[in-house]
């Protein structure tokens, strides 16, 4: 398998989902069995995927890229030639991507078949999964910001698309707009930090771009730009990844088929803006990471308080994902980046199964989605109440589980760096948020699979679901197992994963905008002059190790603590689940009344989207609003109001010619005329009367001019 | 090819097609709209022979040798009128890389247009006689390289536009009528008054030597053609250039419509008959941002590096402004009429950064705001036909009962927000790298980048207003696009994403001029050139 043959292969799996897309949306309305080729679309995809990784992993240690001119322009005055580049990257985190989008979209394509069935636009639906799919793959496979926001916006298009699949409802429409709008407030974001960065490296691509920062050359020379420019691309992956403050669209994302959710708003497009960041990681200044471990601990705090007291089966893991991503991004403003993605892929696998096990449900219970009128389903549903189990207790962190491992490795990371950097309430929030995962999660199971059940109608007509969408859940619960990632079910740094595919990159931020226990130690920097030769022999591409040697150790000595607190605190939420949804030992009802000020505002989401309504969107309308009065009546009524002004003027010099210019003419006229009337009488005709003219003519001139 | 005359084939083809049909009875509806077919049929055709034939290595924009198709000989000739000397006007028409996008917009644009004038039921004969000439008009404009020329050809199109507008319009047809027409001819009048200035500036030597008053651009690019004390010569230390210029661009605002004198275009794309609002937004309002790229940049480009960060300015209002109104219209056609207010102000912003990449997206844009935009009153159109009303809260659900239809428009909707993929994303995206560029403007830029939000925002709640939701029971009884519709759509549609994907098959063909538009304007005069 030559590299060029894994390329080709990389663009083919690429290009087939739109093939799947484009041809089903010409012919679906003639064929009504047209989904069938998608599937076969999807399946080949998936094969080839799985290749791809499979020889990538095992054979090449230094990354695959291709790439080409999109469009340029030669001969710029004062640039030279500005490329466009697009291109093909294949590293470690690129096959990881490439099974997991793969896999998760194959079972969700599989689940679907029954799940939609009867859906009056069935062939459409899975055209959308197969532009999806697309969009997803074009992320992880690109080599540039460029293709990235493409395809980011693309991902857009397809969440939209499929967020408002029935967009009969109303509901559906305003979610499906809310989050593409929502969405752009990021990109536009992610747009000028990609501008920053190309104004001043005339390249869009990761690696030049690295290459570049790592000789000293920084945005605008300075930097804070090159801060900024971190800060501005993440904003991209505060919309997609649903981070506050932009994380309001994705509970109401939920209004989508809810294979779609598990798809797009849980294991994959939403992860995308966690993928962005571990690609930018490089380039991140300390002050970006302190900002980006902010951002995902409040995010990942906020979410799971929300995530308390719902009862939409949907929306308590639609808030569940937002926390979990909140974590992840925490991850990787901490500096524990191989944590942070292998949170990405074990989360993709068990968040998808919750997903999927929930359409389970509410395919069971006809179209219910409110776990106050569920209960007991544990009979009637055995394997989706065991694979959801399985999936929860991973969410929770409970050893054995792939999320245990991941977990606990972020949670040792923030525990590293509040030891590090006095930044102690991040991981206090960590922890605080393993608590309230445990918690809420087991008042989900509980609440829908034990105890009695709560509408007996609908509790009576439920079914287990048919084995095209049992299998996936089986499938993907196995997944959430350890033994895929490491043979040490409490330890994941022996493990393949970690040890073998995910290593931190090397940094390129100048040492002064590092944190402290990432700079390069003197004595290194000193054995680095002196053994030039040793230098260059394991250098590696660009930028310097990440970690110092400080980091490791106070990350080893945090790998204990941090494991004994997360299991206790998993296990103390669950137990208080149990205790207060289990057994009754204390009163949910009692509870609420408690504290009712505090459950009011975790019910009702922390008011942010009514805080929304109610200044951006009501202002902008009301902005919108006033200009528009003022265009019609002030800007047009000045064109009009100049047009009256002309024809005033007009009249006004109408009737100066009528009376004044005309009434000249016509006087002169009427002069004439009357001067002609009147001296018309002299001329009488009779002789006597000329000659007392003449006579009086000559008196006159002999008294005027006195000739004598 | 040389030596044949293909730019006066493709500008006054329509002419002869308006002979034609004055020839036919009123009776022969059909043959009148064949007729016209065809002609646009074959002028699109000629665009294209044109583009194939094209140097995409040919500068143009100030040089004469590098033009191409150049037709040029003496039109009109009075040897020593006392004071005036020598009257010389040249006919003289050339094509370089940023005029051939426009003839190619033309010339699709006016294919379109024709097949969406079909049921255009009042006095047909009139309506396709003046359809025609309005053709010859914009197609002139885009193709002259003599400043008396180009203004006969811009003044026009004014008069079939006036008529087209107040005989087929709506209800306030007259008033938007007036109004167009006034308010273009006032800004024609700054242009004329320029126009001889320039002529009494500017020499041109003939063969035998002499020296010439003249009105051919290239001449007036050139500081050495122009006396020491011209009034508007470089050389003159008096503003009166500086004048001179805000004078012209405001002629040419108008046009665009740069904010404020944008309040024509609203009334008259409301009352205008569908074909005529898409000739109106996507032909055009781009002669004004073409006239400044021909005419202002080339001839004053000092008193442009000085102003650039005005026409920024204006730039950066015009897209937040425009996408604002937008936001609260209620009438569909408004809405995209604003929408258009503010997609030009894209070009705006892309030409007063004085990139290459700026320009060349400004350029693109100016396609494809032609394209897109036609796509969209298209749009408005079919639903006009169809239910005669356009008011944005009276409809609902029309994905469900006219889903092909559907498909289009969200093809369209998208590209006007500027999805990847599509051409809109672009030619916005070079904007925005050109702008963001340069220092000066970089704020400016910064604060433009807004726009795409609330161009989403306007886009995306009239695609719910009207596409999503429950069908309106009233409109149960719509039909889905018929083939003639469906031939106006599909053509659009596959530019939009061809050169989405494919930009290169339009940056290509301008790189080369604007790389040498850019070197003129940032080093002051054509002879320092490289």
């Amino acid at each position: 398998m030559t590299e060029s043959l894994l390329i080709t292969l990389s663009i083919v799996t690429l290009f087939l989902p739109l093939l799947g897309f484009a041809v089903v949306v010409l012919t679906g309305k003639k064929f009504s069995k047209m989904y069938l080729f998608e599937m076969l679309i999807i399946s080949a995809t998936l094969l080839i995927s799985l290749t791809i990784a499979f020889f990538k992993l095992s054979y090449y240690p230094h990354d695959i890229v291709a790439s080409l001119d999109w469009f340029k322009f030669s001969n710029v005055p004062g640039i030279g030639t500005l490329n466009f580049e697009i291109g093909v990257k294949i590293d470690n985190l690129t096959a990881l991507m490439l099974i997991v989008v793969n896999l998760i979209s194959f079972l969700v394509h599989l689940f679907s078949i029954e799940y939609m069935h009867g859906d009056p636009r069935y062939n459409r639906y899975f055209s959308y999964l197969g532009i999806f799919t697309f969009s997803m793959l074009g992320i992880v496979l690109t080599h540039n910001l460029l293709m990235m926001y493409i395809f980011w916006e693309l991902v857009g298009l397809s969440s939209y698309l499929l967020i408002g699949f029935w967009f009969e409802k109303k509901s559906a429409s305003d979610a499906s707009k809310k989050a593409f709008i929502v969405n752009r407030v990021g990109d536009i974001g992610m747009f000028a930090g990609i501008l920053i960065l190309f104004t001043n490296y005339h390249t869009f691509t990761f690696d030049k771009i690295f290459e570049q920062i790592s000789m000293g050359h920084l945005p605008f020379n300075s930097p804070a730009w090159l801060t900024a420019a971190g800060i501005l691309v993440f904003m991209g992956a505060v919309g997609k990844s649903a981070q506050f403050p932009l994380h309001v669209w994705l509970p109401d994302a939920m209004e989508g088929p809810t294979p779609v959710s598990a798809l797009i708003h849980a294991a994959t497009m939403v992860a995308a803006g966690v993928y962005l960041v571990v690609r930018i990681f490089a380039m991140l200044t300390a002050d970006a990471m302190t900002v980006i471990a902010i951002i995902g601990a409040v995010t990942s705090f906020i979410a799971a308080t929300i995530a308390l007291t719902q009862n939409d089966i949907k929306k308590v893991l639609a808030y569940s994902t937002v926390s979990q991503l909140g974590y992840m991004i925490m991850a990787l403003g901490v500096g524990a980046y191989s944590f942070a993605f292998f949170h990405l892929v074990t989360h993709a696998f068990f968040k998808a199964c919750l997903f999927l096990g929930s359409g389970s449900v509410i395919h069971a219970m006809h179209h219910e989605q409110d776990i106050r009128n569920m209960g007991g389903l544990r009979k009637k549903l055995p394997i989706t109440y065991y694979t959801f189990l399985i999936s929860t207790l991973a969410i929770s962190g409970i050893p054995f589980t792939s999320g245990f491992l991941s977990k606990d490795g972020i949670l040792a990371g923030t525990l590293t760096f509040g030891k590090l950097t006095g930044y102690w309430f991040i991981p206090a929030l960590g922890f605080l948020v393993a608590l309230l995962t445990a918690f809420y999660m087991f008042r989900l199971v509980i609440l829908t699979f034990h105890g009695e059940p709560r509408d007996h109608h609908k509790y009576d007509h439920a079914h287990e679901s048919p084995f095209v969408m049992a299998a996936p859940l089986v499938i993907l619960a196995t997944l959430s197992i350890f033994i895929w990632y490491t043979p040490n079910p409490v330890g994941a740094d022996q493990g393949w994963f970690l040890s073998k595919w995910v290593k931190t990159p090397h940094t390129v931020v100048p040492q002064n905008q590092r944190f402290n226990f990432m700079k390069t130690e003197e004595k290194t920097a000193a054995a680095e002059t002196s053994e030039p030769a040793l230098h260059e022999a394991e250098a590696p591409v660009h930028g310097e190790i990440t970690h110092s040697e400080m980091y490791t150790e106070a990350m080893h000595a945090s790998h204990y603590p941090a494991m004994f607190l997360s299991i206790a605190m998993a296990g103390l939420g669950i137990l208080f689940a149990f205790l207060i949804y289990q057994w009754k030992k204390i009163s949910a009802d009692m509870l609420e009344e408690k504290l009712r000020p505090l459950h009011k505002f975790s019910l009702n989401k922390w008011y942010i989207d009514e805080l929304y309504d109610a200044t951006w969107i009501a202002g902008t309308l009301a902005f919108s609003k006033m200009l528009y009065w003022i265009d019609s009546v002030i800007i047009d009524g000045a064109v009009n109001g100049a047009a009256t002004v002309t024809r005033f003027v007009s009249r006004l010099s109408g009737l100066f010619d009528t009376f004044v210019v005309d009434g000249f003419v016509n006087f002169t006229a009427f002069l004439s005329g009357f001067i002609g009337l009147n001296f018309k009488k002299l001329q009488t005709g009779k002789v006597q009367t000329y000659v007392i003219f003449v006579v009086f003519a000559i008196i006159i001139i002999m008294l005027v001019f006195k000739p004598y | 090819m040389a030596g044949f005359p293909i730019l006066s084939l493709v500008t006054f083809l329509p002419v002869l097609g308006m002979i034609i049909i004055m020839f036919l009875k009123k009776e022969q509806a059909l043959t009148i709209k064949y007729t016209t077919l065809l002609i646009t049929g074959i002028q699109l055709v000629v665009a294209v022979v044109m583009l194939l034939n094209f140097n995409y290595n040919a500068q143009g924009v100030f040089q004469q040798s590098s033009f191409q198709f150049i037709e040029k000989f003496r039109w009109i000739q009075v040897p020593g009128v006392s004071w005036l000397g020598t009257v010389k006007i040249d006919y003289f028409l050339g094509v370089d890389g940023i005029s051939m996008p426009m003839i190619l917009l033309t010339a699709i644009v006016s294919f379109i247009a024709t097949l969406s004038s079909w049921n255009i039921e009042k006095s047909i004969k009139g309506y396709f006689a003046l359809f025609l000439l309005l053709d010859t008009g914009m197609m002139g404009v885009f193709v002259s390289l003599d400043f008396f020329l180009f203004y006969i050809f811009w003044e026009l199109m004014l008069l079939p536009m006036y008529f087209l507008i107040g005989i087929w319009g709506g209800p306030r047809k007259e008033y938007a009528a007036i109004k167009f027409f006034i308010y273009t001819l006032f800004g024609s009048v700054f242009m004329l008054l320029v126009m001889i200035g320039l002529y009494f500036s500017a020499f041109e030597t003939l063969a035998d030597g002499t020296k010439v008053h003249t009105f051919n651009l290239l001449a007036m690019m050139d500081p050495s053609n122009f006396s020491a004390n011209g009034i508007l010569s470089p050389f003159n230390p008096s503003n009166l250039r500086f004048i001179a210029y805000i004078a012209l661009f405001v002629g040419f605002a108008i046009k665009i419509p740069m904010f404020p004198f944008h309040t024509w275009l609203p009334d008259a794309h409301v009352e205008a008959p569908t074909p005529i609002s898409v000739i109106l937004a996507g032909v055009l309002l781009k002669m004004g941002t073409y006239g400044i790229l021909r005419i202002s940049y080339p001839i004053f480009p000092d008193i442009t590096k000085q102003l650039m960060w005005w026409i920024a300015l204006f730039g950066m209002i015009n897209i937040l402004y425009g996408a604002f109104v937008a936001l609260a219209q209620k009438d569909f056609k408004k809405l995209i009429a604003y929408s258009s207010v503010s997609h030009m102000g894209y070009v705006l912003l892309g030409m007063a950064s004085l990139t290459t990449a700026g320009i060349s997206g400004a350029v693109f844009q100016m396609f494809n705001h032609g394209t897109i935009t036609a796509m969209l009153f298209l749009i408005v159109g079919v639903i006009y036909d169809r239910a005669h009303t356009r008011g944005l809260d009276e409809f609902g659900g029309l994905a469900v009962q006219m889903p092909i239809y559907a498909g289009f428009v969200t093809v369209a909707f998208f590209a006007a927000i500027g999805l990847p993929s599509m051409s809109g994303f672009v030619s916005e995206a070079l904007v925005f790298v050109g702008s963001f560029s340069v220092e000066g403007i970089r704020v400016l830029s910064i604060l433009s980048s807004l726009g795409i939000l609330l161009g989403a925002g306007y886009m995306l709640w009239t695609l719910q207003r009207v596409y999503l939701g429950k069908l309106n029971e009233k409109w149960a009884n719509l039909k889905d696009l018929d083939v003639r519709e469906y031939l106006m759509f599909v053509p659009l549609s596959i530019i939009v994403i061809f050169l989405g994907v494919y930009p290169s098959g339009m940056l290509n063909i301008m790189t080369t001029s604007v790389n040498t538009l850019v070197n003129l304007v940032n080093n002051g005069f054509a002879k320092v050139l490289f």
